[in-house]
């Protein structure tokens, strides 16, 4: 059976949804945040663990946005090979959601329309939009505005096959280091492992989208997100990059099969304003 | 060591400051991030004045969010420093005293910050409700049509942050974190 979806209804939720990513972060954050005060081993860390859990509540008490950069918004859309849109094109109702809820919302207009010529859009457009089509009649939306500090801190690595393990564990390990305080830590780390350059890219990106108290469901994949978090909370970048056992909160790593010949690797960085919010339409 | 300071931040106030000291700024400072740091070189490059009074000049660098109705600013953290590494040491030789940012310098910028007794704070990234709580007042001095990157000019109230480079070069992106370093 094809269910019918006006594109307008696509429009209202992706406004609430940029609205409700930058003024509240979501339960699985908000716990590793707080966690997170429990266990820093550095006084001035802890200080400003703190200071950041006073800024998610002044955030939602007053609506304030949690970080200024209220990002780029990356919009993954999960469409239901039943489903048939109907009203304005989907792209276009995607990116007036964006528009509306942006502008409405008070949230920073932080894109500009060409990468070399610079002029700001003023309305936050264009999204950056992944779609997929799944088995059945529903439209998953997720919301995940990214801010710059840490994308420009991000990486893909074009390893070789006989880099195996070790040598994906030290791409993480070298894109974190020299990330450091400027990614704004306690971060978290999505890291894409397989497919191709693009495939390897779009695999981290997700990955920063699952919940951060969520494990691979492969064992080794698991084991390995484990070990890194633990490594890379030894490396005593800490809070805000000025000392401390909090460097990142996880390590969610997503894997697809690749070529005899490659192991790409992609580490997407994001900052402890992990913003995803997820619908289902 | 926590510290109250007032602006302006002249060298007397500099020389006082230590890397890790918690400092808390009362008084004005200027807001620039990179398309005014562009501007602001380009128009020194044309033979032009700067629009803004540079000497013992605080500058953040930061990019707020739309202010709601009856508030002075919206979010107000600040953004990476190292994107105006090109610009700084210019602006520093001219007399610019503080920097409040967060992330690594550049060598050029560490040199340029002892030579000019100045200093590089970090204000704590992915705060910016938290912050615009200590600003009073803001107003556009120039570049509107920048949007969020307009330079402003702000009054604030015991606004926090961390010394990261003093005046003699210390940085405590470097020393902090090798205290914590279990890894070798």
């Amino acid at each position: 059976m094809i269910r019918t979806i006006q594109t307008d209804v696509i429009t209202e939720n992706i406004k609430e949804m940029c609205i409700e990513a930058n003024h509240f972060l979501s339960g699985d954050m908000d716990l590793a945040m707080k966690q997170a005060v429990e266990t820093e081993k550095s006084e001035l860390g802890r200080k400003i663990l703190n200071q950041l859990q006073d800024n998610l509540k002044i955030a939602a008490d007053e609506m304030i946005p949690i970080c200024q950069d209220t990002g780029m918004a990356v919009i993954f859309l999960e469409v239901g090979q039943d489903v048939h849109f109907e009203g304005m094109s989907i792209e276009d109702a995607v990116n007036e959601g964006v528009r509306q809820g942006y502008v409405e919302g008070f949230l920073r207009k932080s894109v500009v329309g060409d990468p070399i010529i610079r002029e700001n859009t003023k309305d936050n457009t264009p999204a950056v939009i992944h779609y997929s089509i799944v088995p059945g009649d529903k439209v998953k939306i997720t919301m995940a505005p990214k801010g710059f500090g840490s994308e420009n801190m991000s990486r893909v690595f074009m390893l070789k096959p006989a880099d195996g393990i070790e040598g994906v564990k030290n791409a993480i390990l070298t894109a974190v280091k020299d990330a450091g305080p400027n990614a704004c830590p306690p971060m978290v780390v999505g890291v894409g492992v397989g497919g191709t350059f693009e495939k390897c890219a779009l695999l981290a990106k997700k990955a920063l989208t699952r919940p951060v108290n969520e494990h691979s469901d492969i064992p080794y994949v698991k084991d390995l997100e484990i070990e890194m978090l633990e490594k890379i909370n030894k490396l005593g970048i800490g809070p805000g990059g000025l000392g401390g056992s909090t460097t990142a909160l996880a390590v969610n790593i997503n894997t697809y099969p690749t070529h005899i010949a490659g192991l790409p690797v992609a580490i997407n960085i994001c900052c402890h304003v992990n913003r995803h919010v997820v619908r289902e339409v | 060591m926590d510290k109250y300071i007032k602006t302006p931040i002249t060298e007397e106030v500099t020389k006082d400051l230590k890397s890790g000291d918690y400092v808390y700024i009362t008084g004005t400072i200027y807001v620039a991030r990179d398309a005014a740091h562009k501007r602001m070189i380009e128009a020194l490059d044309k033979g032009e004045g700067l629009p803004i009074d540079i000497k013992d000049a605080t500058i953040y660098y930061m990019g707020p969010s739309p202010a709601r109705e009856g508030r002075p600013i919206g979010s107000a953290g600040p953004t990476t420093a190292t994107r105006m590494d090109k610009y700084a040491p210019t602006l520093l030789d001219l007399g610019e005293k503080a920097m409040i940012g967060k992330g690594k310098r550049s060598k050029e910028v560490m040199d340029a910050i002892v030579r000019n007794k100045a200093v590089y704070f970090a204000a704590v990234g992915g705060a910016g409700a938290l912050l615009s709580k200590c600003v009073e007042k803001s107003e556009i001095v120039c570049y509107e049509d920048l949007g969020a990157e307009a330079i402003l000019k702000m009054e604030v109230k015991d606004f926090p942050v961390i010394v990261v480079v003093d005046c003699d070069g210390n940085n405590l992106y470097e020393t902090a974190i090798k205290e914590y370093c279990e890894l070798t």
